[in-house]
């Protein structure tokens, strides 16, 4: 066997060793992006999208922000404009979250209609704009 | 001052298309007139883009609320020091910026190149003016950054506070500055391509600008790491953000080619791969660059969505199509002139090197772009996090890491049994005697375990080649060991320099390892109370919070919190938290409160704190304590990596690489001189 057949069944090693990492990667850490109506519609249809680990993007509802600084507990609702869901986040927030923002809630939407958050990044207008003008 | 910026644009976006034009036609024709002509049009955009700056900057420094950037960007009272930043702080400005400063590097590269090299300037001139034209056209017809508002307000909205820190005045420009760079590389190339010259000079003259991009790349990356760290307060210094992956796709790539080119110039293998790899990693910056601007990716790191995305992705398709249709057009002319002759040698090991780094590299961009695929394909958006690119790149980074240590030691062509034992058998020992060590004394992460074992094998292979050459220099000249450590690196600093880098890449990976280890609690206190966390290496830690004080500073209201600390009951020293509400001249807010972190650095932990709040404006505090191992290792990893890249790149001195000998194999290249 030469060197170049030696060298190609390497190659084909590491590339599908990239493959196998990145396939097995997505299937085990993969996390559906969903807006409320998309949750909504996705759950009503096919409960297993209850407890299920994702990501929900969507505006916070102004005036809906409970802060238990003591607890250190979060409450908050999001909406996209149709549907709403409230949240419950236990940590710090991200010095950008304000109600109003934009935020990628990432946690388990519960039986109960809540989702329970994991964690919370606010998306201001963007980090590098100054609050766009009212 | 904003109509003589506007004007200024206006001549550098003409210029630009005068340089590309005279420089595409001469260097085709071979028309000295025209070559020249587009030499001078390449001065004369630096010229024009740098008054365009200076003119944005004067504007800034006037506090010309008039004009929008201004009033977007500062304020009365923001410092000096950030007067200067405020520059590339927003997204117009940042476009100016980055066209200064690549024809900047064009004039550069005009002036730089000498001798034989000279014959691709007309086509680098006509590349270069096309790209910088093209970010010229994004400021005329989509972001002008002289715009003026219809009245002009008492004061500006001023920077955002998370922009206000040293790191984030030095961390763009140096991103910039490597992401910018690049396109000279990728110039040579296409100019190699057009004018058919495609014998080993052209790689020559692009080595060291990759060699600067890359470096630029390197500090920029770091620099963004330690400000994230310092900053943001989330406790890590890198979360696989699309913006961030974006900085590191070519830097991964750029990597990957300053091996490959090394059999290039060498045995004159792999060309079509290493022109594509420089293609490669250009239209990685230009797609970097339109991620972080379009908004397409969510990113909490990117500037609003705006129709400046659609320039990026009309003219990275356009460029994409146009570099890689010539590239196939030149292909016969990219024959290999050897073959691999052994899987054991280092021409294999570099080829797996560089299979490695792209391997990385897609499944980085992969992971990125993952949202926008599966919307396409499946119609629902899925994301992956750091666990996917954790689960991929620890692997294939253990992997490299190996490779780091084989590379350099493995003969070139055919290593034999006996090359294999003299080089291998010291690092090999090191490395086992690492991993057992940490397993006795009670390490059970296999990342980490092996990453630390393979960084004493590495590491030992860099001291075993400082030490042969050292000893030999010793036993020649008779020079004291370590000055003939010192002068070994003069004569050959492209070899050693690399091994310094690589050193430098093992304490990255080591410090990496640490932060498997971190731990991490959250606790409400009221002034006297403690909170204990114990360090992964046994010791308990106990943070008591003291008390809270609020005052004015220059553009801020502070809320100081005071945290003692003591380990195992010995008191080791003390830290503060801020909580910052920055204001306006008049005293209003702006912004949301920011964090300052509380830090105590060390060589095993950093002890890092955070204040998440008061409880309803009493004294009583909500803490996070982490502690993060080895944290202090990133940075000085990344000093190593950085100084031993200046050492490959200083200018002079030491044979030419290319005339190398190396085992006993006289390089091809010289025999054809």
């Amino acid at each position: 066997m030469n060197a170049g057949t030696k060298f190609a069944m390497g190659a084909v090693l590491i590339v599908g060793s990239v493959g196998y990492l990145m396939a097995s990667g997505i299937k085990e850490t993969g996390q559906y992006f969903l807006t409320p109506s998309e949750l909504a519609q996705r759950a009503s249809a096919d409960p297993s999208f209850y407890n299920l680990g994702l990501k929900v993007g969507a505006r916070v509802v102004p005036g809906t922000v409970e802060k238990e600084t003591a607890t250190q507990t979060l409450r908050f609702h999001i909406t996209d404009g149709t549907v709403s869901y409230p949240v419950v986040f236990r940590g710090l927030p991200p010095d950008t979250f304000t109600d109003s923002v934009e935020v990628v809630v990432e946690g388990r939407l519960q039986k109960d209609g809540v989702i329970h958050a994991t964690d919370v990044l606010a998306k201001c207008g963007s980090r590098y704009e100054a609050v766009p003008k009212a | 001052m904003t109509l003589l910026g506007h004007l200024s644009l206006w001549l550098a976006f003409l210029v630009g298309l005068w340089g590309a034009v005279t420089g595409f036609a001469g260097g085709l024709q071979g028309r000295v007139d025209l070559q020249r002509s587009a030499r001078h049009a390449v001065f004369a955009m630096f010229g024009a883009l740098a008054l365009a700056s200076i003119c944005l900057e004067t504007a800034i420094f006037r506090h010309d609320f008039n004009v929008e950037y201004v009033a977007a960007y500062t304020s009365r009272n923001l410092p000096t020091f950030y007067l200067w930043s405020a520059l590339y702080a927003g997204q117009k400005g940042s476009l100016l910026f980055w066209a200064t400063v690549l024809s900047l590097f064009a004039a550069l590269a005009q002036l730089l190149t000498s001798g034989r090299h000279r014959v691709y300037l007309p086509f680098v001139a006509a590349v270069t003016c096309v790209v910088a034209a093209f970010f010229v056209s994004v400021m005329l017809f989509a972001a002008n950054p002289f715009e003026r508002l219809a009245f002009t307000p008492v004061d500006g909205r001023g920077m955002n506070p998370q922009l206000q820190n040293p790191g984030m005045v030095f961390h763009p420009p140096m991103l910039y500055l490597g992401y910018i760079s690049i396109t000279i590389p990728f110039a040579f190339a296409i100019a190699a391509l057009l004018s058919k010259k495609l014998e080993v000079d052209w790689l020559v003259a692009v080595r060291k600008w990759t060699l600067v991009s890359w470096l630029f790349l390197a500090i920029g990356l770091l620099l963004g790491m330690w400000w994230a760290y310092v900053e943001l307060g989330w406790g890590g210094y890198w979360a696989w953000d699309p913006v961030e992956n974006a900085a590191l796709l070519p830097w991964l790539v750029m990597t990957a080619f300053l091996h490959s080119v090394m059999i290039q110039e060498k045995r004159g293998m792999l060309k079509k791969w290493n022109l594509a790899l420089i293609i490669g990693a250009w239209l990685l910056s230009i797609f970097g660059t339109f991620i972080t601007r379009s908004g397409v990716i969510a990113s909490v790191h990117s500037f609003t969505q705006s129709g400046v995305g659609y320039f990026f992705l009309v003219f990275l398709v356009v460029a994409a199509v146009a570099s890689f249709t010539l590239y196939a057009t030149r292909l016969p002319l990219l024959e290999a002139e050897a073959k691999l002759e052994s899987m054991v040698s280092r021409e294999a090991s570099f080829l797996f090197n560089n299979l490695l780094f792209i391997g990385i590299a897609f499944s980085v961009l992969w992971g990125t772009l993952f949202p926008i695929l599966s919307e396409w394909v499946q119609g629902t958006k899925v994301t992956v996090g750091p666990p996917f690119f954790n689960q991929v790149n620890i692997p294939l980074g253990l992997a490299l890491l190996a490779l780091t240590g084989i590379g350099p030691l493995i003969a070139w062509r055919r290593a034999s049994l006996p090359n294999l034992r003299r080089q291998f058998a010291v690092p090999a020992v090191t490395g086992l005697f690492v991993f057992l060590i940490l397993l006795v004394a009670g390490m059970r992460d296999v990342g980490a375990l092996i990453a630390i074992a393979l960084g004493g094998f590495v590491t030992a292979t860099v001291i075993q080649e400082f030490g042969r050459g050292a000893s030999a220099r010793h036993r020649q000249y008779g020079e004291p060991l370590a000055l003939a450590a010192v002068r070994l690196i003069g004569r050959n600093r492209r070899r050693y320099g690399g091994y310094i880098v690589h050193f430098g890449m093992v304490l990255l990976f080591v410090a990496f390892a640490g932060m498997a280890f971190k731990t991490e609690t959250q606790a409400t206190l009221r002034p006297g109370e403690s909170a204990t966390l114990r360090s992964p290496y046994g010791h308990l830690y106990t943070f008591t919070h003291l008390s809270i004080s609020q005052y004015d500073a220059l553009n801020r209201r502070v809320t100081a919190a005071f945290v003692d600390v003591s380990r195992d009951g010995k008191q080791v020293g003390r830290l503060k938290t801020e909580k910052r509400q920055h204001v306006d001249a008049l005293g209003r807010n702006t912004f949301e409160p920011s964090t300052e972190v509380g830090i105590r650095s060390g060589l095993r932990e950093d002890l890092y704190v955070v204040l998440g709040g008061l409880v309803n404006g009493t004294e009583q505090a909500v803490y996070r304590f982490t502690i993060n191992p080895l944290v202090w290792w990133v940075w000085f990893g990344g000093y190593v990596l950085v100084a031993g890249g200046l050492i490959v790149l200083w200018p002079g001195g030491g044979p030419p690489a290319v005339r190398r000998t190396q085992a006993g194999y006289a390089v091809k290249l010289e025999a054809q001189r």
